[in-house]
C-alpha cells in the first residue's frame, strides 16, 4: 500500500535488467547547482562519469539554491541520495557531527588526494578524517571599473589610506565608490572578513570565527573602527539592505559605482550585463597593517558521501573521478571558477589568472568565508550585526555586547 | 411520493437510531484526518519545545530552557511587536475591500469582468506578490521614489529603513488581502435585500447612515468571513516578508512565524526546540484571538 | 441595490463613473503590468535596473521558451495539478460531510467539533512543521505528491467545515424536516436533498482551495524534493538562479503559474459569485 512508485519502478527495472544479464548499478546524486553554468558544469560531469562507467545509471535530482539549505536536511535524514553538494568548512560540521556525511578517508588514500587537492585538505578535514571532494573555489576581492578610475585618474589602490582616498576622489565627481547589497547579510561579512584579515591576520580571524575570542575585544573594535573610517569616508552606497547581491550590481552596470568587494562570480552578470574586461578590473583586498601576511578569502564547493548511501561503491568511483585533475579542469571551464586538484588547467579568463595567482601566492592562509568558518548560529548573528552597523554605527556597543551574548550560547 | 428508504425489520434499530450516529459517521473522515495532521502535531510541538534539538542528532531534555532564552531575547520582542501591527493593519483590508466592493457594485458593460479583473490580485502566488513590491519600493529605480522625486521629495529606502518596512511590506499584503474581501462583499451586497434599502430610502436614509444602519448588518456573514481569512492571512505572512526583506534591516521586520522558520529551519538555523519553542507562543497568542472568536461564535449559536 | 445605481443618477456622473473604472482599473494592476513587462524584458534590462520602463527590447519568445526549455517547468506544472486536483476534491468531500454533520444535526459535542475545526484552521503553519514532515516520512510519503496532498485536504478540511457549516446553516431547514417526515434516511438526505444544494458553495470552495492549494510555496519545500514531485511555487524559485538574477525568467514563470488559477476563475465565476453568497440562498 505504502509501496512508493518511485521504488517499484526502480525494483522493476532492477529486475529486468537482471533479467536481461547486466548488473545494476544505480548512483542518486542530489546537488543545488540550479544556475545555468553550474548547472550544465554537473550535466556534463555527470555525461562523463557514465561514458566511463557505462553499467551505472545516475539518477540527478537538481534543487533550487535556497530550498536545498532546507532540503539536505529533510533529505539526508529521510530519502537519503548517495552524494549531495556542500561547502567546506564549518558549513558542514552539523551534518558530520550528526552522522549524515560519511568519512571518505579510503578515497584520498587510494588516489593520493592528500598530494593533488592540499590546498584545501585542511578544510575538508574534521576530527582527523576527510569527509568529502573539493571540487572548485573563487577568489574574493575588490571588482572596479577601470574606465571609471582611469579617467579619474585613481590608481588600484594597495593601502588602506589610497583606498579611502580613491573614495573621497569618486564621491567628489559624485560617483558612489562601493556598491553592495546587503539584503541577505552575507555580502557585508565578505567585508568584515577582509577588514579583519587585514587588520588582525588569518590566525585571530580564525580563532574569532571559532568563538575562542570575545566581540567585545579590542582587537575586534579595531576591526570596526577601521571600517567606521570607511562609513566616514562615505564610501559605501546607501540604502544597501534593499538589494540583493544581484541588484547591487545595477549601479556599476551603470557607471554610478566603482567598486564591489565580491566573489569571482560577480564577473559573469556583469560581463552579460555589457561591461567588456577593459572596462571592468580586479585588486587584492588594500593592506591595512603592513606586519599582517596577507590572507585570502576563497570558499571551496565540495561533495559529500551519505552516511545512508545505498550505493557506497559507486558513491566513491563518483568521488574519485570528481577528484581528477582533467575533470576539474572541464567542470571550472564551465563554472568560470578555479579547479582544486593540482595539475588542472586554469581557463583563459583574465579575471581566473589574476586570481590564481594571488591565491598561489598567498602566505597568510585562505578563509573559507564568515558562514563557512562560523558555525551557523553565530554566522547569522555577526552578519545581522554588521548590516546593522554599516547603517547604524552608533550602535556599535549594542551589536558588539549582543553578539558577545551570542557567542558565550554557540560555543558553550 | 414513494418510499425512497428501504425499511427492512433487521434496519429497524438502525432508523431509530440513525440521527444519533449519521453525524459521527459523516464526521468521522474528517476528524480523523485533521486529529492526525493538525491536532495532535500541536501537542507534539509543544513537547518539542522542551528540548534541545539540531534537527539531525539526538534530542536532549531542558525543560523550559527554551522559553526561558526566549524572553531574554530582543529579537523575539521585535518580531512580537512586528506581529501585533501586522494583526490591527492587516484587517483594513476589510473596509478597503467593502469600499472598492460598494464601486464596483453597479450595473453597467462589462462589469463583470471588471470584477473578475479587480481580484486578478489574489489569484497570484505571495512570492510574485512581494516581488513586484519590491521593485516598486527600490530607492533608485522603483516607482515609488520616481513617483517621489517628481514632487521634489527625497527618495524613502521603505525597505531598508527598519522605521517602514514593516509597514512597506503589510502594505504588499493588503493588495491582494484586499481584493479578497472585496469579492466577499461584492457577492454579500449581491444578496442585500432591496425592499430594505428602498424602504430606508423612503425613510430618508442615505449615503453612510445606509451603509452603516442597512447594509452593513445584512453584510454581516460576508464581514465575518472576511474577518476570518484576513488573520489567518495575516499569520500567513511569512512569504511575503521572507522575499522583500528576508527579516531585515538586521531582524527589524521578522514576525514570529518567519523567526521560528529561521531558528528552525533556514540557512542558518538548526534550532528546533527553540523554533518550537517560538511556535507555541505564537500559538499562544493565537489562542487568544481564536478565543475571542469562538466565544462570538457560541454566542451568536445562542442566540439562535 | 446599494449604492444608488448609477443609471438612475444624472449624466455627468455616470460618465464620470464609466471613466474612472479604467483608471482605477490599471492603478489596480499595476504591479501585474510591470510584472508582465519584465516577463519580455532581456537579462541586461534587469541589471541596469529598467524594472518600469519600457523594455529595451521584446524577448517574449525567447524568455518564454528558455524557461520550458532550461527548466522543467513544465513537470513542475503537472505535480502541481497533481496535488490542487485531490485536494480540492478530498477537501471539498470531507468538509461537505462535516458541514452536514454540524448544520443538521444538534448533539452534546457539536460545537465542540467545529470549534476544533475553526480553532485549527487559525494553528500557524510553523506549529505543525516538524511533526508533519516526520509523520509523512513515517507513512512512506515524504517527497511524494501523495504525501503533500493528504496534508492538504487535511488542513484544508478545517477552512472548508467552517465554510460549508456555515453555508448549510443558510439552507431552509424545512426541506430537511419534510424529508424526514417522509421517513428518508439521513444519507439520502445528504445525497439527494442537500448536496445539490450545495452546489454554487462547492464551485466556490473548489476555487478557493485551488488557488490557495496551487499558490503553496512553504509545504511544497517541507515535504517534497526535486522536479518528480515538487510543484510549481517551488520550482519557480529554481529559476531565480545563486549567481544570476533571472527575473525576467521569473516573471514569465509566474505568468505561467499563475495561468491555471485564473482560468479556473474565469470558468467558474458565475458559481464562484454565487457560490460565496452565504445565506442568500432563498
Amino acid at each position: 500500500m505504502f509501496l512508493r512508485t518511485k521504488t517499484l519502478v526502480a525494483a522493476l527495472a532492477a529486475s529486468t535488467l537482471l533479467a536481461s544479464g547486466a548488473t545494476a548499478r544505480e548512483l542518486v546524486i542530489n546537488t543545488d547547482t540550479s544556475d545555468p553554468a553550474p548547472k550544465k558544469a554537473f550535466e556534463q560531469l555527470i555525461a562523463d562519469f557514465e561514458a566511463e562507467y557505462p553499467d551505472i545509471k545516475v539518477t540527478w535530482n537538481l534543487f533550487d539554491h535556497e530550498g536545498y539549505k532546507t532540503s539536505i536536511r529533510n533529505f539526508l535524514t529521510a530519502d537519503s541520495p548517495d552524494l549531495a553538494n556542500w561547502y567546506a568548512g564549518n558549513r558542514m560540521l552539523p551534518y558530520v557531527k550528526a552522522g549524515l556525511f560519511a568519512p571518505i578517508d579510503d578515497v584520498w588514500d587510494e588516489h593520493n588526494l592528500h598530494e593533488t587537492l592540499a590546498p584545501a585538505a585542511a578544510s575538508m578535514t574534521i576530527d582527523g578524517k576527510k569527509w568529502g571532494i573539493p571540487y572548485t573555489y573563487y577568489q574574493w576581492g575588490v571588482y572596479y571599473r577601470l574606465d571609471i578610475f582611469n579617467k579619474l585618474g585613481i590608481e588600484e589602490p594597495k593601502t588602506f589610506d589610497e583606498l579611502l582616498a580613491a573614495c573621497d576622489t569618486l564621491n567628489a565627481n559624485g560617483i558612489t565608490p562601493i556598491t553592495i547589497g546587503t539584503k541577505y547579510l552575507w555580502t557585508a561579512a565578505g567585508v568584515f572578513d577582509y577588514l579583519d584579515l587585514r587588520t588582525n591576520g588569518y590566525d585571530f580571524h580564525m580563532a574569532l570565527t571559532q568563538g575562542e575570542i570575545p566581540w567585545t575585544d579590542d582587537r575586534v573594535r579595531a576591526v570596526f573602527a577601521n571600517w567606521k573610517k570607511m562609513l566616514d569616508h562615505d564610501c559605501f552606497i546607501d540604502n544597501h539592505p534593499s538589494w540583493s547581491w544581484q541588484e547591487a550590481l545595477a549601479p556599476m552596470v551603470q557607471g554610478e559605482a566603482a567598486m564591489y568587494v565580491m566573489g569571482n562570480f560577480a564577473v559573469a552578470p556583469l560581463r552579460e550585463a555589457g561591461l567588456t574586461d577593459d572596462q571592468l578590473d580586479f585588486f587584492q583586498f588594500p593592506v591595512i597593517d603592513p606586519s599582517i601576511p596577507l590572507a585570502e578569502e576563497a570558499p571551496t564547493d565540495t561533495v559529500h558521501l551519505a552516511a545512508n548511501a545505498k550505493n557506497v561503491e559507486e558513491a566513491k568511483l563518483f568521488l574519485a573521478f570528481l577528484a581528477r585533475p582533467d575533470v576539474q579542469t572541464k567542470i571550472n571551464a564551465t563554472l568560470g571558477q578555479l579547479p582544486i586538484a593540482k595539475g588542472a588547467e586554469i581557463a583563459d579568463d583574465k579575471f581566473l589568472r589574476e586570481g590564481y595567482e594571488m591565491l598561489s601566492n598567498t602566505t597568510g592562509g585562505i578563509a573559507q568565508f564568515f558562514d563557512r568558518d562560523a558555525p551557523a548560529e553565530m554566522a547569522k548573528a555577526g552578519m545581522e550585526g554588521f548590516q546593522e552597523f554599516m547603517v547604524k554605527p552608533e550602535r556599535l556597543d549594542a551589536i558588539l555586547e549582543r553578539l558577545e551574548k551570542v557567542r558565550q550560547r554557540v560555543y558553550k | 411520493m414513494t418510499d425512497i428508504s428501504p425499511s427492512t425489520p433487521s434496519r429497524g434499530w438502525w432508523r431509530r437510531n440513525q440521527q444519533r450516529f449519521a453525524p459521527w459517521l459523516f464526521l468521522a473522515p474528517g476528524i480523523a484526518m485533521f486529529l492526525v495532521y493538525v491536532i495532535i502535531p500541536i501537542f507534539q510541538s509543544m513537547s518539542l519545545s522542551l528540548y534541545d534539538w539540531d534537527g539531525l542528532g539526538e534530542k536532549t531534555y531542558i525543560g523550559l530552557d527554551n522559553y526561558r532564552e526566549l524572553f531574554d531575547d530582543e529579537a523575539f520582542y521585535t518580531s512580537l511587536k512586528n506581529n501585533v501591527i501586522w494583526l490591527v493593519l492587516y484587517l483594513l483590508a476589510i473596509p478597503a475591500g467593502l469600499f472598492v466592493a460598494l464601486f464596483l457594485n453597479q450595473n453597467v458593460t462589462g462589469i463583470r469582468l471588471y470584477k473578475s479583473l479587480f481580484f486578478f490580485p489574489f489569484v497570484i502566488s505571495q512570492v510574485v506578490v512581494g516581488l513586484v513590491f519590491s521593485w516598486f519600493y527600490d530607492p533608485s529605480y522603483g516607482l515609488l521614489n520616481i513617483i517621489l522625486q517628481g514632487f521634489g521629495l527625497e527618495p524613502i529606502p521603505v525597505l531598508a529603513d527598519e522605521r517602514y518596512a514593516t509597514y512597506g511590506i503589510i502594505a504588499a499584503g493588503l493588495w491582494p488581502q484586499t481584493a479578497y474581501c472585496m469579492i466577499l462583499y461584492l457577492t454579500g451586497l449581491n444578496a442585500v435585500d432591496p425592499e430594505q434599502i428602498e424602504a430606508a430610502r423612503l425613510d430618508g436614509a442615505k449615503g453612510w447612515r445606509m451603509l452603516w444602519y442597512v447594509v452593513l448588518p445584512q453584510l454581516r456573514p460576508a464581514t465575518f468571513i472576511a474577518m476570518v481569512v484576513t488573520i489567518i492571512g495575516a499569520l500567513r505572512s511569512f512569504d511575503l516578508i521572507s522575499i522583500m526583506t528576508d527579516g531585515g534591516p538586521w531582524g527589524s521586520t521578522r514576525v514570529l512565524a518567519f523567526y521560528m522558520y529561521e531558528q528552525a529551519f533556514s540557512e542558518y538555523g538548526f534550532r528546533m526546540g527553540y523554533g518550537a519553542a517560538i511556535a507555541v507562543v505564537l500559538f499562544a497568542i493565537m489562542m487568544v484571538y481564536i478565543s475571542a472568536f469562538l466565544w462570538k461564535m457560541y454566542r451568536d449559536e445562542r442566540g439562535r | 441595490m446599494f449604492p444608488k445605481p448609477i443609471q438612475s443618477a444624472p449624466a455627468p456622473a455616470r460618465i464620470a463613473y464609466k471613466a474612472a473604472l479604467p483608471v482605477a482599473l490599471v492603478l489596480w494592476l499595476l504591479p501585474l503590468i510591470a510584472v508582465a513587462l519584465t516577463s519580455v524584458r532581456s537579462a541586461g534590462d534587469i541589471t541596469a535596473g529598467n524594472y518600469w520602463g519600457w523594455p529595451t527590447d521584446f524577448h517574449l519568445w525567447e524568455n518564454y521558451t528558455a524557461i520550458f526549455e532550461n527548466t522543467p517547468i513544465g513537470k513542475y506544472i503537472w505535480n502541481s495539478f497533481r496535488v490542487t486536483i485531490p485536494t480540492v476534491i478530498g477537501a471539498v468531500a470531507l468538509s461537505c460531510m462535516t458541514g452536514f454533520a454540524l448544520a443538521v444535526y444538534r448533539f452534546r459535542a457539536n460545537l465542540l467539533v467545529f470549534f476544533m475545526f475553526v480553532a485549527g484552521n487559525f494553528v500557524p503553519f510553523q506549529i505543525l512543521m516538524v511533526p508533519v514532515r516526520d509523520l509523512t516520512l513515517q507513512m512512506g510519503l515524504y517527497n511524494s505528491v501523495t504525501g503533500l496532498a493528504l496534508f492538504h485536504i487535511a488542513f484544508q478540511t478545517g477552512f472548508c467545515t467552517l465554510f460549508m457549516r456555515n453555508f448549510i446553516r443558510a439552507m431552509p431547514f424545512e426541506l430537511i424536516e419534510a424529508a424526514r417526515v417522509e421517513g428518508v434516511s439521513e444519507f439520502r438526505i445528504f445525497w439527494y436533498v442537500v448536496l445539490p444544494l450545495m452546489r454554487p458553495a462547492i464551485a466556490a470552495l473548489a476555487v478557493l482551495i485551488f488557488t490557495f492549494i496551487w499558490n503553496d510555496y512553504f509545504w511544497a519545500l517541507v515535504l517534497t524534493q526535486g522536479a518528480d514531485s515538487q510543484p510549481i511555487t517551488a520550482g519557480l524559485y529554481s529559476l531565480n538562479g545563486q549567481w544570476v538574477a533571472a527575473w525576467h525568467l521569473v516573471s514569465a514563470g509566474s505568468i505561467v503559474a499563475a495561468l491555471p488559477p485564473v482560468l479556473m476563475f474565469f470558468l467558474m465565476q458565475r458559481h464562484f459569485i454565487a457560490g460565496l453568497t452565504l445565506g442568500a440562498v432563498k
